[in-house]
């Protein structure tokens, strides 16, 4: 299972942890399978059209998935996934 | 003794208020930070008061949370209290407003962002999307005001629900008499300054509307010029703004039990959004608006630049009544006699959007 990596600002909403151990082999896949077991957690990326959230940003092992496939975007079982929030409001 | 929760939404989270005298106020810690709150409700209809709250983060997104004990914890549902189905396309961006309906126990309206009506029929959990609404042939024509695209004010009849009114900028006023199966457009009379016609079906850019408390077919508008009272559920509209010192604004409030009496903060105009004179004043009739008379005793009266928003101000339903507002640059007044007299319950907070007030004990 890939490793999803949460911001200080998701962590308390995924029962205090930093990260999680989430299956899917894809981005969407696995939000699909974090959605089932934290459905708060998975609204926060993305919205309930199954789009990223505008100011989250997720990189698979380094690569900013709005660059290569978006939800689409190929996740390993040994891959990690940041979830950082991008620069927003004022 | 009687105990009045104010609640203040505001640009980077909420603050709560209490207060056995409406004089001296105990204020919160900041809760939602980094959140937009641009709704509230205090639903004092059952046993327990029930805190409602519109929270929008830049980051993480819209949600609505509610609370059961006053503020203290606040539950977000695992499913999501309001969403879009998914045959729309459509993504909430943030509720506007929150309605407890005074006719139907459990039931809470909601307006969103885009022009979503919700309703919900457990006391704010959980919402339905009113689809009728949404499949309106005018729909692709609403426009969205510099706030949004978005349904900011539903007035739910205080009797019979099968009646039920929304607003939006830019949209105009809608009507239902049928529990929300069908929509009419109500909007004859009242003007938009932006286009060639002055006077179409739909489209008007109404800033805010509130219901009377004894006449439920009388009704309140602010619009983006112009200020109009309906006596007829809304289908036509006059012109009461004559009296008043400007004809645009954003909040307009009606008195929790006295007909004919609301309140609003008079704005000089689209293209200069300050208070007229420079100076802080609530203007309230106690005449259906024949007549407006300034409340200004205890508010700045030189160099005042700041304005208050379409739910900036509300009343609460405390005997007399309490009348209160917040501004864009975060101060908080409150006034325990209807306006008469007005002391800061609040300063240098973040942006206000929203004030709500109730007597919960």
């Amino acid at each position: 299972m890939a490793r999803v990596v949460l911001p200080q600002a998701l962590q308390g909403i995924a029962g205090g942890v930093r990260q999680l151990d989430v299956s899917g082999d894809t981005v969407g896949a696995m939000l699909d399978a974090l959605a089932a077991e934290h459905p708060v957690l998975a609204r926060r990326i993305r919205d309930e059209q199954g789009r990223l959230r505008r100011f989250v940003n997720l990189y698979v092992d380094g690569s900013d998935v709005r660059h290569c496939g978006g939800i689409d975007a190929a996740v390993a079982p040994d891959s990690e996934v940041l979830v950082i929030p991008s620069v927003a409001g004022g | 003794m009687t105990d009045v929760l104010l609640a203040v939404g505001t640009m980077k989270g909420l603050v709560l208020a209490r207060s056995t005298d409406r004089s001296a106020w105990e204020l919160s810690d900041l809760t939602f930070p980094m959140n937009s709150v641009y709704a509230v409700a205090i639903d004092t209809r059952g046993a327990t008061p029930r805190l409602l709250v519109s929270a929008h983060s830049e980051h993480w997104g819209p949600s609505v949370f509610h609370s059961d004990d006053l503020g203290k914890s606040w539950v977000e549902p695992d499913e999501a209290a309001i969403v879009f189905p998914a045959d729309t396309g459509t993504a909430l961006v943030r509720v506007w407003q929150i309605a407890a309906s005074a006719s139907e126990p459990d039931v809470v309206w909601a307006g969103s962002e885009p022009q979503g009506l919700f309703r919900s029929t457990d006391r704010g959990a959980h919402f339905e999307f009113v689809q009728s609404l949404w499949e309106h042939p005018h729909r692709p024509e609403w426009g969205a005001g510099f706030g949004g695209a978005a349904i900011h004010t539903v007035l739910p009849h205080p009797r019979d629900p099968q009646r039920i009114a929304v607003a939006m900028s830019t949209g105009g006023v809608y009507r239902s008499d049928d529990a929300g199966a069908t929509w009419s457009a109500s909007n004859n009379g009242v003007q938009v300054i932006f286009a060639p016609d002055r006077f179409p079906e739909f489209g008007q850019c109404v800033h805010k509307v509130a219901r009377d408390p004894v006449d439920a077919d009388r009704m309140f508008l602010q619009n983006h010029n112009g200020v109009y009272r309906s006596d007829d559920d809304g289908r036509t509209w006059n012109s009461i703004a004559d009296p008043l010192p400007t004809d645009f604004g954003f909040a307009m409030v009606t008195h929790p039990r006295r007909g004919d009496v609301a309140y609003n903060f008079p704005i000089v105009d689209g293209g200069d959004r300050m208070p007229p004179d420079r100076a802080c004043r609530v203007f309230r009739t106690e005449d259906a608006g024949a007549s407006w008379t300034p409340l200004t005793d205890g508010l700045p009266q030189q160099d005042y630049y700041d304005i208050v928003l379409r739910d900036g101000m509300c009343t609460d339903d405390a005997d007399p009544a309490g009348v209160y507002f917040g501004t864009r640059n975060g101060q908080v007044f409150a006034s325990a006699d209807e306006g008469q007299h007005w002391a800061r319950v609040a300063e240098h907070l973040p942006s206000v959007l929203c004030v709500r007030a109730a007597v919960i004990g």
